[in-house]
């Protein structure tokens, strides 16, 4: 793919768990970008799934497999144990049925990426705490206009994958593209979450 | 749509083919032709070829005019042009009339060389897949082995599909729009009430009408009014007619008195006067007889598992003849069977007839797709 050269820090680390020649499903693959970063720089083969027509003409652009669906209705169309990788990036707070997309991604999937903003970076607690909700760099609406219907903190994600006996296999939180090692529930602003069967 | 991005004046050709072909009937016919247009300019190795296939009641004019006075360009003109998606500047595009039609191929209407008269119900059934062999043998008379698209809407959809499962070498890309992998229960009786309408036509005469010197016209006039209304979703219907009336007054008789009578009786009326009813029949079989996954213990997973195609499928929100979900049952077979495939389900008030209508997201898909696969055919 010309012209991707340079990938957002979280799609790059995203990108950095991912092997070579694995099978990639991207949900809310949004235009494709990690899609086709992945398979010129890493021979994957893989599916994108996106809601949004216009991004879907995105990725046809780019000579990707993309199927035009609203994952909260499932991922019916792929048979157990399909893919690698079920890569859910930045769209996860912004759906209904979280079990069910997670239980979803670890039956077509070997392997569950997940990455969301996470409610528990300071700024945010801030916020609340001088009476307001939050709007911050991972968190950019207000209250009134936002997709996102489910927040949670780290401790919060890594919670629910133990009740649904999910195994978290690695986890970084950042902030503004850097790696957060100390408190990351409290300073950083973004987490990633690569999870399996336990 | 300009004028300035049409492919302008054409010509039809005509193809004649003298070896016999055996149908999936069992019938043979000794010798047929197919009527034909091209337009673009075969590249050099020959891997710029698009192949066209036409639904029920489509024909060969795909694109430009036969004279600048013609009211009315190819049916898929809006598709087909210079710049256009199909884009004449790129591509060599094929449209043919299938076998069994009425625009000029051998079908019931032509003359059975063996009596001197029209075939009439002498005619065999012919289904997609010999519709398939017969284009394939088109394709070789015009030094064509692998088309770089075979591309077809609702019966023309599942002329593609058969395309890549009969031919899997000679198709690199295939697209399927507004089709299903065979049809429903209530498709099936759809086609069988417009074909009661034929077939109970006092004038159908066993389909030897010609010969009579009539046509059923009164039967092939409500097959068509009932087509439409399987062609236009309640909503889009609603929208262009609602309950207007032509005289804005209720008139106490059967006469048309909602617009909607007045255009379903236009629509019947003009088509009734063009097309042969036989022709009509037979597409309607073709359609009922599809199902690819029959050869494959039912298996239309085994059927893909053949092809060696790139796959793009595309469906319509508020077509109910064709509905999503039988794009989407595509889309699964392909992915199941390992084929890559890319689905887009278009926003539509349009219904069925959707496929041929202008759509900006539609168009776009179109467009990008097909401007890969000629990037690709290019490097």
């Amino acid at each position: 793919m010309s012209g991707v050269t340079s990938l957002r820090p979280d799609l790059k680390l995203i990108a950095d768990w991912i092997a070579p020649h694995s099978d990639v499903l991207d949900l809310g693959c949004g235009d494709g970008t990690l899609l086709a970063w992945l398979a010129a720089n890493k021979q994957i083969t893989g599916f994108g799934v996106e809601r949004d027509v216009e991004q879907v003409v995105r990725c046809v652009e780019k000579g990707l497999n993309v199927i035009q669906s609203d994952m909260e209705y499932g991922l019916s169309q792929f048979e157990d144990g399909r893919f690698d990788e079920v890569v859910l990036s930045l769209t996860i707070q912004a759906m209904h049925n979280i079990e069910g997309i997670l239980q979803e991604m670890l039956r077509v999937g070997r392997s569950g990426i997940v990455t969301f903003p996470n409610f528990g970076f300071w700024e945010n607690r801030w916020q609340i705490l001088t009476g307001r909700m939050p709007v911050s760099e991972t968190i950019p609406y207000e209250w009134y206009n936002t997709p996102n219907i489910h927040f949670c903190t780290v401790n919060d994600f890594d919670k629910l994958l133990g009740k649904l006996g999910m195994r978290i296999d690695e986890q970084i939180v950042l902030h503004q593209g850097e790696q957060v090692e100390f408190l990351p529930n409290l300073l950083g602003s973004l987490a990633l979450v690569r999870f399996s069967r336990a | 749509m300009t004028r300035s991005n049409s492919v302008g004046i054409v010509t039809a050709q005509k193809a004649v083919f003298d070896q016999p072909i055996t149908l999936s009937s069992g019938a043979t016919l000794p010798r047929y032709e197919l009527m034909y247009e091209t337009y673009g300019t075969l590249n050099a190795d020959a891997s710029n070829a698009i192949l066209i296939c036409h639904a029920l009641s489509g024909h060969h004019h795909v694109a430009g005019k036969y004279a600048e006075s013609d009211k009315a360009a190819g049916w898929w003109d809006n598709m087909v042009g210079p710049g256009k998606p199909i884009d004449t500047d790129k591509f060599f595009v094929i449209g043919l009339n299938n076998l069994g039609g009425c625009h000029g191929s051998t079908g019931p209407s032509s003359i059975n060389p063996e009596t001197g008269k029209p075939y009439g119900s002498a005619f065999p059934l012919v289904l997609v897949r010999d519709w398939v062999e017969t284009q394939a043998r088109l394709a070789d008379r015009l030094g064509i082995r692998q088309f770089a698209a075979v591309i077809g809407g609702s019966l023309g959809g599942m002329q593609a599909m058969r395309w890549a499962i009969s031919h899997p070498e000679r198709v690199r890309h295939c697209l399927v729009i507004a089709s299903a992998p065979k049809l429903t229960a209530q498709n099936i009786a759809f086609n069988d009430v417009a074909r009661q309408a034929i077939l109970t036509d006092p004038e159908f005469h066993g389909g030897d009408y010609y010969e009579h010197g009539v046509v059923p016209k009164r039967g092939l006039r409500l097959a068509r009014m009932l087509g439409h209304i399987t062609y236009l979703s309640d909503d889009g219907m609603g929208e262009k007619f609602g309950r207007d009336l032509r005289s804005g007054e209720y008139k106490y008789g059967f006469d048309v008195e909602f617009e909607i009578e007045s255009y379903l009786r236009y629509q019947g009326d003009k088509f009734s006067g063009m097309f042969d009813a036989n022709t009509y029949l037979l597409m309607t079989k073709a359609l009922d007889y599809f199902d690819p996954g029959r050869h494959f213990g039912g298996d239309l997973v085994a059927a893909l598992k053949t092809t060696l195609a790139k796959f793009l499928v595309v469906s319509f929100t508020s077509d109910w003849r064709f509905s999503p979900e039988r794009s989407r049952e595509i889309v699964k077979a392909l992915l199941d069977a390992r084929r890559p495939v890319s689905y887009a389900e278009i926003e539509s008030r349009h219904g069925h007839d959707a496929f041929l209508m202008d759509d900006e997201p539609y168009f776009g898909v179109m467009r990008a797709y097909l401007n890969n696969i000629a990037k690709e055919i290019a490097a």
